[in-house]
């Protein structure tokens, strides 16, 4: 984190940026609040450690069309998000700084509680090891046990940025990101339904997913726009409020790059990302490996044609999958 | 709020046999935008079209819908009668009972009550309808026809004719295709080569046409009257503007023992090689794979022989860009494949050849300069059996459910003449059946049988084996009800046709529909058969389905005069059906004009106003000349910024949720 702040530092007395995005301490010890840091203001309050999950690129929309630079801090995962925004000219790159920074996985909190840890008043980090202070004593657990779902199958490397601060070697875990989809494929119909029925309608729609969604970047979403028909559709029943998940499912499908953010924000923790990672096997068994996010001038498989894309009668091929 | 009429249309009884038409009308009283309601037993005929006419003049009718056949059909009809009526032509709905509901339906209960729904669905879709006006795009006076064989090179022919400029597009280095390869034309027994080269050298002498010969169709960009196309021009390390065809370089060149693909692999070649003597262009090319200075880099000796050095070894493929108007596929067909019929023994026992190996060997610029000799041993047959079939009208995966169409003629043209050179050969042929329509047809394959005394035996082959340097061919025979072992010493297999290999990518890049052969489908089977349902693409010769030659030259000259029907207007009245995005909620994201197949999509940065609203935004804008109206773009938006006239997504959903009602 030094290092960082060094560099930040730097950047601000040398006057290549104005501001950072970057994250701040909470409410609470492990809290991480996306904060802009000015120059005049220093970097009172920043943080970078095991809970800086955020993915900060979304912000960009909006600070990159204000007025002087902005440093962003992005995470490897994160880069990705970064290229698909500006291939989706949604970013002013010439107002942006991009630094990368290293990342060793970031520690879900959820997980934590899960174990019955109530009263969590701090938590303190000692190489993996992590000491959990509570209203009723002091706990340790290992810091790959709580680790987020997103970053079980992290298996991304930065892109490139316009300074790289590297950091200590890491392996990391290594879960197959498909392995639940593929437990999914295997089900009957009927239990799958079952399955994203018993999931979905846990949604309260507080449309967390789609404001933290990198890919939901949109002045106005369809869900907001009267005149789509769909908005007021959603809400009339439980069946067609489902059907909200599948629809964003459906728009960010292409240009999702399982950043993950979704199934971490959701507070009432359904798992999301696997529609997304359904989306992205599809695409992949059907047009070949593709990453979103890879580079800021490829056309995602879905919205670029060529003469050797599968033929539509795929569909029936591959059965109700 | 809108004044709908509702014209419910009997279709004769093809309708009204399975629905209840006039409960449909009385249904659609009950619907709140509609003003009047009615049933007529033919409402395209002239006295129906006045019955609408005179029912928007008295009940002032906004719009109306048809409840009747397909859109496809009569849509362009109504939306005459509603303009006729003072209407907007797009102010017309037509609900599809016919293809829809009545031929699909026998229960005249469920086919009622679907009825309604679908004219319920056409109502709540027209409430939302906006009067359109229809723009003009111009017309590229050019057409390319992609295929040098007798198909293209006819089409390409009568079009110049017409007086203008035609490029033909050919994949071999020569243009004649399969008709160059055969030996004699059936019924009347003239020389195909006599009959194709001198339009072949029409063809290079026309001013109006150009000729790409060893040369591919890349990429096809655009829509009716305005199609641009990339054509690859691949190396042929000969210059075609320096070669004057002497063939030096032919003679001289040492490597050999190439395939000769023209003759069906029967005899050799060399590296450089111009395909036949007729070739047109007579260019040379070299086959880089077997050329030994390509290879080892060494030899190099056509480049030392030829007298206009238009050898260029460091030749590269070069492309052509290209705009037309109309575009014409006359992709051909190729023999299928053996592979899968191990038990015929063809690839194992040299004495079984397809029937266009027999044609190189009848033809006298063939290999045997049109003797009649076994591969194996270079001797002349007793006894010939012709196989006809072979992979046609089959049910299993390995043969098609089409009849060829040629071989049955052509097997007759080949018996007739075998026996007229040879009386004293025996001639055999197994058939399922003989399919002689046509002018003069079953009087060529009669002769066969009672001039030349062919013998054909009713049954098909099962197995062909050798025994004693004899070929055995095992087949039935179903008049004598019997099985046959026939002794050979020559087998023809009448092999199967199907669609080049091209076929299938041609389709996609001209997103032209195909049928599971790989045919390409026509407009409609019967009234526009040599256009695709795409504008401005049209079908020539077997790639749309098997044909013979005669066949074939009256298709090439009716496609030409579908094209030649575009090419002469100046301008084409366009689709107002167009795509048009809304700056307020465009973010600029650029997958509409990634996926829009017109390049209709570009996008400016400007300020924006609306309710609260007011600063610089990227955003797409929709050139209406250039959009064709497909709607990729409107379900690509993620943002529900792009809509289509005349579609927009809210009557879509005004229809879902009239169907869900």
């Amino acid at each position: 984190m030094q290092r960082i702040v060094d560099k930040i530092n730097e950047l601000f007395a040398n006057g290549t940026v104005d501001r950072v995005l970057g994250w701040k301490v909470g409410e609470f010890s492990y809290d991480r609040t996306p904060y802009v840091f000015t120059k005049e203001g220093g970097l009172d309050g920043f943080a970078y450690d095991s809970f800086c999950a955020n993915n900060l690129s979304k912000y960009l929309i909006a600070e990159s069309r204000k007025e002087g630079k902005v440093l962003v801090l992005l995470k490897p995962c994160d880069t990705y998000s970064y290229n698909q925004l500006v291939a989706e000219n949604r970013i002013k790159t010439e107002n942006v700084y991009t630094v990368s920074i290293p990342c060793k996985g970031k520690v879900d909190v959820e997980k934590l509680k899960a174990m019955g840890m109530t009263g969590i008043t701090d938590i303190v980090e000692n190489g993996e090891e992590l000491t959990v202070t509570t209203l009723y004593g002091d706990e340790k657990v290992n810091r790959c046990d709580v680790l987020c779902e997103k970053c079980l199958a992290c298996q991304k490397t930065a892109k490139e940025c316009d300074e790289a601060i590297e950091g200590e070697a890491y392996e990391k875990p290594h879960k197959d990101r498909f392995a639940t989809v593929e437990e999914l494929e295997a089900m009957s119909p009927e239990e799958r339904f079952a399955f994203w029925r018993k999931e979905l309608s846990k949604c309260i729609r507080c449309n967390a997913c789609r404001n933290v969604c990198p890919a939901c970047s949109y002045i106005k979403c369809v869900f907001d726009n009267d005149n789509s028909g769909i908005a007021s559709k959603a809400n009339t029943d439980e069946f067609q409020e489902n059907m909200f998940h599948i629809i964003r499912a459906f728009h960010v499908a292409g240009r999702c790059t399982d950043c993950g953010e979704c199934s971490r924000v959701c507070p009432q923790g359904i798992p999301l990302h696997l529609l997304n990672r359904k989306f992205i096997k599809e695409i992949n068994e059907l047009y070949g490996e593709y990453q979103a996010g890879d580079n800021t001038e490829s056309r995602g498989p879905l919205t670029s044609f060529t003469k050797e894309d599968c033929e539509p009668s795929i569909v029936y091929e591959k059965g109700g999958k | 709020m809108q004044r709908i009429g509702v014209f419910v249309c009997w279709c004769g009884s093809n309708i009204a046999a399975t629905v209840d038409v006039a409960a449909v009308a009385e249904a659609a009283k009950l619907e709140p935008a509609v003003a009047f309601a009615t049933d007529y037993q033919y409402m395209c005929s002239e006295s129906g079209q006045s019955m609408i006419k005179d029912a928007v003049k008295e009940h002032n009718l906004t719009g109306i819908v048809i409840a009747s056949c397909s859109p496809r059909m009569h849509e362009t009809t109504f939306r005459k009668t509603a303009q006729a009526a003072g209407l907007n032509p797009y102010m017309v709905e037509i609900a599809n009972l016919r293809e829809q509901c009545s031929w699909v339906h026998k229960n005249k209960e469920e086919a009622t009550e679907k009825a309604i729904v679908l004219m319920r669905t056409a109502v709540a879709k027209l409430t939302l309808n906006q009067p359109l006006i229809a723009g003009e795009s111009s017309v590229t006076k050019r057409a390319l026809v992609i295929g040098g064989g007798i198909a293209g090179i006819q089409t390409a022919l009568d079009i110049a004719d017409a007086g203008y400029e035609v490029d033909i597009v050919e994949k071999k280095p020569t243009i004649g295709g399969k008709m160059a390869q055969l030996d004699k034309t059936f019924p009347t027994l003239d020389c195909a080569a006599c009959i194709l080269t001198p339009k072949m050298v029409d063809v290079a002498t026309n001013d109006k046409i150009t000729i790409y010969s060893y040369s591919e169709v890349e990429e096809v960009k655009g829509f009716v009257g305005n199609f641009t196309a990339k054509i690859r021009r691949k190396a042929r390390y000969v210059d075609e503007e320096l070669c004057t065809g002497c063939g030096a370089c032919t003679e001289k060149c040492p490597s050999k023992k190439n395939p000769n693909e023209f003759n069906m692999g029967l005899d050799n070649r060399t590296a450089i090689y111009i395909p036949f003597a007729q070739a047109v262009p007579k260019v040379p090319v070299i086959d880089a794979k077997n050329c030994i200075k390509f290879k080892t880099g060494k030899c190099g000796l056509c480049a030392t022989v030829c007298p206009s050095n238009a050898i260029k070894y460091d030749q590269e493929d070069t492309f052509v860009e290209e705009n037309y108007g109309a575009i014409v596929v006359a992709t051909g067909f190729n023999p299928i494949k053996l592979d899968e019929f191990g038990e015929l023994g063809y690839g194992q026992i040299p004495d079984v050849i397809t029937s266009l190996e027999y044609e190189r060997l009848m033809n006298a610029a063939g290999p045997t300069k049109g003797h009649v000799l076994r591969p194996s041993d270079g001797k002349k047959p007793k006894k010939i059996v012709f196989v006809q079939c072979v992979g046609s009208r089959g049910q299993s995966c390995r043969e098609k459910g089409y009849c060829s169409k040629i071989c049955c003629m052509y097997t007759a043209k080949h018996a007739i003449l075998t026996k007229d050179h040879y009386p004293e050969m025996d001639v055999d042929v197994f058939y399922i059946d003989v399919r002689t329509p046509g002018k003069n047809y079953d009087e060529f394959y009669r002769r066969a049988v009672e001039e030349y005394d062919v013998n054909y035996i009713k049954g098909q082959v099962g197995k062909i084996y050798e025994e004693n340097g004899k070929v055995m061919v095992q087949g039935s025979d179903m008049l004598g009800n019997k099985q046959l072992t026939v002794e050979a010493d020559l087998v023809v297999l009448a092999t199967a046709i199907e669609p080049d290999e091209t076929a299938r990518s041609i389709g996609t890049m001209l997103t032209a529909s195909m049928d599971t052969n790989d045919f390409f489908t026509e407009a409609h089977a019967k009234l526009r058969p040599v256009e695709s349902p795409t504008a401005g693409i049209y079908l020539s010769g077997v790639c749309q389905g098997p044909k013979d030659v005669p066949e074939t030259v009256s298709q090439a000259g009716a496609a030409a005069s579908k094209v030649i029907g575009l090419l002469a207007k100046d301008k084409l009245v366009g689709n107002p059906c167009v795509a048009g995005s809304n700056p307020l909620l465009c973010n600029g994201c650029g997958q509409c004009a990634n996926v829009c197949p017109y390049g209709a999509i570009s996008y400016v940065e400007e300020e924006v106003r609306g309710p609260g609203v007011r600063e610089v935004r990227r955003y797409a804008v929709v050139n209406e000349a250039v959009c064709q109206g497909c709607g990729a773009c409107t379900v690509t938006c993620p943002s529900g910024a792009m809509d289509l006239k005349g579609f927009t997504n809210r009557q879509i959903m005004a229809e879902v949720d009239a169907i869900c009602k």
